[in-house]
């Protein structure tokens, strides 16, 4: 950042927890950007909060611990903080506030954009509808996900969260989307991360050939909670640049969602602000919507940025503020569960709390199969019965239980262990159309109300004879 | 007008020093690119501004310009089939994809005005003079604004083509004044539109769903909640009744809601006709989009340029609808201004007048005898989104306190994708009663004893599942788990209907009324064979079961006699059940 154009010297008055107060020597504006350099020659980032007559109210975006009044010098911006993108983007690493990490040159700043991104007018904005496979079943069949959207993992602490991710990243792809590879590209922000999981990520990546076509932004738990509130603005500044600039699909991974929200916490506590749910902001869901909002596409312009945001439930709780505001945002959630985790199943997905609310744009005849939302829905319906069933099992004993609830209950583990359970490989959405339906042949045929005769028919009677041709 | 200097600014409040009177509410501009915003406090030396905008540059010595007059927005011929912000400002132009500060009112644009009234003719406030078309299908009235006082019209623009902020009429008003009046006014968004009278309603205000329109319907000027928690169906259900119901325009409001739902509205609404005109659903629809990443402020403004936009029309004599999605992100927009002016906060942080602002929220909805002695109507419905998906919180007890119907969503219903997720044990209409006699009209004339019998039935469910769980289905006696099997029909085939499905996303009254009485044929047969000594579980595995639970994907509206040859089945099933147990 090379842009400061005034300089204040010796304009520091007082300094308080997070906040800097500053003669207003200086003609500045509000939300502008300013690095404050103290005389050891340490280098802190700030904004304006507030200004009056007299006085700047600058708010740090990093720890003020060691900060002196004598000797600093403050550079204004004149402007909102920018991140300088340009080609070479991809393949690097950077900090939470866009410095390199790697030692690599400085990028080609062709384009400098304010990393709060602005609003994208509904009318602009194309709605999304083309599906993009994961590889997983759960997702591809159950809670399709399509470019554009934003799809967040809800997931606990210990939860292999940072697996699904990176196996998103290494398998998402158009069904049948040959020579899509080069536009593909992966932002990654780890936020207030630990440092294995960031190695982690970077390795797989690696090991998969994905790298090159990744930007990590990595905020370390080490590093200042002031900055996690940027590390994801910047990741998303750099994924808005490949999408709609250059063209590209991008997928963000945003991890972990929980430390932004403990930071935010922080940071309004500072301020002072009055509290709401358990001590977080009253603003927290506009905030956490301008990260999430940022997902979409734009109509005339070739790319897509699609987000998956990941946070650990507090306590496992999804009434938290955290999955909470985030699920009034985002388009769906993908949930985790401990006990399917336990149970070695992989992905652990629980399907019922699960839902992608793009799925109904993206599939169906055209898209993807003409019978994928009848699947679903009926897969659904008998999964969820099946799970009462279980319920009632638990009380009763299966003794007590009809012919038709002992079905169900051995279609719920049959379709634990063959749909949901996949294991390392990835399937494509045609293997996981077929595991469904064979879960279905478990039951009666006549009480699969989401499915008409001829689904039925089709993919569920005949397929006996069909696997065992009568010679 | 009064003009203010700053001198002190956070966020999106400003304090300035006014070297003029300001009123509280007015509507002020500031700086050269004219951001919005509205004085939220005064004092003699010093007045408090709320921005409608982005703030970032703003600095002190800023000048704050007064408009002389409360937060108002312009209503027009324009606005039909338009999408604006909270403010109504067009967002319709997309050549820069971006919503930036500064945005600009709708631009003056021509319509055809043809004169319902002569020279000499005397004019009451609020009065039709003329006929306006926006080359769309709706026909539009233009009318004196309710604030101008009566008179006579001194001259009148011949029918023709305007720009509609120009004056059509001129009028001599009683006291002497002279007036005159164009296609557009200005209303301030926060003081309800006169009218001459509140009228009663008996007319449902008919939405497609069968779930609502029989078991807990809403009258036309009536008011809706629907709660739930996230991905319950809130939205899906707010849009498509916006899609179907029979109401002339809709206003749609996205409040503090996502970009990529207002973007499919949009292309929906754009390709989908509505059912009774033929023509492109968009045309009666008005959408005020604020999405949630919209600032904040405006957020909270939005819901007001909403419903006064919805009696703008109403006063044409039109039934409007207008769907709120969601009034809990409006209500935290409240208590997020509420904070920043420093006042207590009450529950959960809201201000201690968020009952009364939703109280005077609901009360805009009516079935009115407009000004110029039309009847009119506006019903609203609206969104509420409890954190953490638990009705007890503030938005939603007191949302409940003043409303007709509410609609509560399910989360373990929404989970098994069962859709709608209305909870029929968590939701209630109050004005079902007064409504019979409108379905009893159409020839529904079982309607009440029906709706009776489907709810009670649902009750006993609730019921018989408690105590399933304890002593096992198999242990029940037969007639319980009768009850379970028709509950089962009444839930699947009945409350169950997907806003996707090309056949079910709407039924029509008489649709609605066959499938009712079919179930009801299906309950009394049912029990009919009971009582002969056949097992519920016999009569579920006909195949004339899994036929009725399908009906309604299965048979179209208006194929009539699909659904007779359906009650034959179910008679000639039920014949011969009874022969085969008697023999
Ligand atoms: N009537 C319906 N028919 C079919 N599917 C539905 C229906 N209602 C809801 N759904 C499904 O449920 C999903 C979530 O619904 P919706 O977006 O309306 O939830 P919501 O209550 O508005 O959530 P939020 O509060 O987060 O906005 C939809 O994407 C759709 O897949
Ligand atoms: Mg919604």
């Amino acid at each position: 950042m090379t842009y400061a154009r005034l300089v204040g010297e010796e304009i520091a008055n007082r300094a308080e927890g997070p906040l800097l107060f500053l003669s207003r020597s200086l003609d500045v504006g509000l939300n502008e950007a300013v690095e404050v350099e103290g005389a050891d020659g340490s280098v802190r980032l700030g904004r304006i909060a507030a200004l009056d007559r007299e006085s700047i109210t600058v708010e740090m975006l990093d720890d003020t611990a060691g900060l002196a009044l004598q000797g600093t010098r403050v550079r204004f911006f004149g402007e909102p903080l920018r991140f300088h993108v340009g080609p070479g983007l991809l393949g690097r690493v950077f900090n939470g506030i866009g410095k390199p990490l790697d030692g690599g040159p400085p990028l080609a700043a062709e384009h400098a954009y304010r990393v709060d991104g602005l609003p994208i007018k509904p009318t602009a904005r194309e709605a999304p509808s083309e599906f993009l496979e994961t590889g997983f079943t759960s997702i591809d069949l159950m809670n399709s996900l399509v470019r554009g959207q934003k799809l967040p993992l809800f997931s606990g602490g210990g939860l292999p969260h940072d697996r699904i991710a990176v196996d998103i990243a290494c398998n998402a792809r158009l069904p049948g989307g040959a020579g899509e590879e080069e536009q593909f590209a992966i932002v990654f922000a780890g936020i207030g991360i630990p440092h294995d999981s960031a190695e982690f990520f970077r390795e797989e990546m690696e090991k998969s050939g994905a790298l090159a076509r990744t930007v990590l932004f990595l905020n370390l738990a080490s590093d200042s909670s002031a900055q996690r509130l940027l590390a994801p603005r910047f990741a998303l500044t750099a994924a808005e640049y490949l999408a709609f600039v250059e063209g590209m699909h991008v997928l963000v991974i945003l991890t972990d969602l929980t430390n932004y929200c403990e930071a935010l916490r922080e940071v309004s506590a500072s301020r002072g602000e009055v509290p709401s749910r358990k001590g977080y902001p009253g603003y927290m869901y506009s905030d956490l919507a301008t990260l999430y909002e940022r997902a979409g596409r734009i109509r005339g312009r070739p790319g897509s940025v699609t987000q998956v945001p990941i946070l650990t439930m507090p306590n496992d709780d999804i009434t938290h503020p955290i999955p909470d505001l985030t699920g009034y945002i985002t388009e769906g959630q993908i949930v985790l569960d401990r006990d399917l985790h336990r149970r070695d199943i992989y992905p652990p997905i629980r399907l019922l709390p699960s839902l992608s609310r793009l799925m109904k744009d993206g599939i169906g005849k055209g898209r993807t199969h003409a019978d994928h939302p009848a699947l679903a829905a009926q897969l659904y319906a008998s999964y969820s019965q099946a799970q009462q069933t279980r319920v009632l099992a638990g009380v009763v004993g299966e003794d007590g239980l009809s012919e038709n609830d002992r079905k169900l209950l051995l279609f719920g583990d049959d379709f634990e262990q063959k749909v949901i359970h996949q294991g390392v490989d990835a399937r494509t959405l045609e293997e996981s159309m077929a595991a469904g339906w064979s879960a279905l042949r478990g039951l009666p045929a006549g009480e699969l109300h989401r499915l008409d005769d001829r689904q039925i028919r089709e993919h569920l009677l005949d397929r006996v004879p069909r696997r065992e041709p009568v010679s | 007008m009064s003009t203010a200097e700053t001198t002190w600014i956070s966020g999106p409040v400003l304090r300035a020093r006014p070297d003029g009177p300001f009123r509280l509410r007015e509507s002020v501009t500031v700086g050269e690119q004219a951001l919005l915003g509205e004085v939220i406090r005064i004092a003699r030396e010093e007045i408090t501004v709320q921005l409608y905008e982005d703030t970032s540059g703003l600095r002190p010595g800023i000048e704050v310009t007064g408009s002389g007059r409360l937060l108002s927005i312009r209503v027009g011929p324009a606005i039909l089939s338009g999408i604006f912000d909270g403010l109504l400002r067009p967002v319709g132009d997309t050549r820069d994809p971006y919503v930036k500060p500064g945005m600009q009112p709708q631009a003056a644009r021509r319509f055809r005005f043809t004169p319902s009234v002569r020279v000499g003719d005397p004019v009451l406030p609020g009065a039709p003079i003329g006929q306006v078309s926006n080359g769309t299908g709706i026909e539009q009235r233009c009318l004196v604004p309710p604030d101008l006082p009566g008179g006579r019209i001194t001259a009148i623009a011949d029918a023709g083509e305007y720009p509609d902020d120009q004056p059509i009429c001129w009028i001599e008003a009683h006291d002497g004044r002279r007036v005159t009046v164009a296609m557009t006014h200005d209303w301030p968004v926060r003081v309800p539109r006169p009218v001459t009278a509140r009228l009663p309603s008996d007319d449902p205000m008919l939405t497609g769903q069968r779930v609502i329109d029989c078991l807990f319907p809403v009258a036309r000027g009536g008011t809706g909640a629907i709660p739930g928690g996230f991905g319950t169906g809130k939205t899906v259900l707010l849009e498509t009744v916006a899609k179907w119901c029979n109401a002339d325009v809709i206003v749609y409001v996205g409040c503090g809601e996502r970009g990529n739902e207002m973007a499919g509205l949009l292309a929906e609404f754009t390709e989908l006709e509505d059912p009774r005109s033929g023509r492109p659903l968009l045309e009666r629809t008005v959408v005020i989009a604020n999405t949630s990443n919209m600032p904040v402020s405006a957020r909270e403004a939005s819901i007001y340029t909403g419903i006064t936009v919805a009696e703008y029309f109403r006063d044409q004599g039109m039934n409007v609808t207008l769907m709120a999605d969601s009034t809990s992100r409006w209500a935290e927009a409240l208590r997020e201004v509420s904070g920043r002016l420093g006042e207590l906060p009450g529950e959960a942080g809201y201000p201690a007048y968020l009952s009364s602002r939703l109280a005077d929220f609901y009360e805009r909805a009516a079935r009115v005898r407009t000004l110029g002695g039309e009847i009119g109507s506006v019903t609203l419905l609206g969104a509420v989104s409890p954190p953490s998906g638990d009705f007890s919180e503030p938005v939603t007890t007191h949302t409940k306190r003043y409303v007709g119907s509410l609609w509560g969503l399910d989360a373990r219903r929404a989970q098994a994708r069962f859709y709608p997720a209305i909870h029929p044990l968590q939701s209630y209409s109050l004005v079902a009663g007064n409504l019979a006699r409108w379905w009893h009209a159409s020839g529904c004339t079982r309607w009440e004893e029906l709706r009776r019998r489907f709810l009670t039935l649902l009750e006993d469910e609730a019921r018989l599942e408690r105590m399933a769980r304890i002593i096992g289905r198999d242990a029940m006696p037969a007639r319980q788990r009768l009850v379970l099997i028709c509950a089962q029909l009444v839930n699947e085939c009945f409350l169950r209907q997907s806003a996707f499905s090309v056949n079910d996303r709407y039924a029509s009254p008489a649709r609605q009324a066959v499938m009712m009485r079919l179930i009801g044929s299906f309950i009394e047969g049912s029990e009919r064979l009971l009582d002969a000594g056949v097992a519920p579980e016999a009569i579920r595995d006909q195949p004339v079961f899994r036929r009725l639970m399908r009906m309604g994907e299965e048979i179209e509206d208006g194929d009539w006699e699909a659904f007779s040859a359906l009650d034959q089945e179910l008679t000639a099933t039920i014949r011969r059940l009874i022969n085969e147990t008697r023999e």
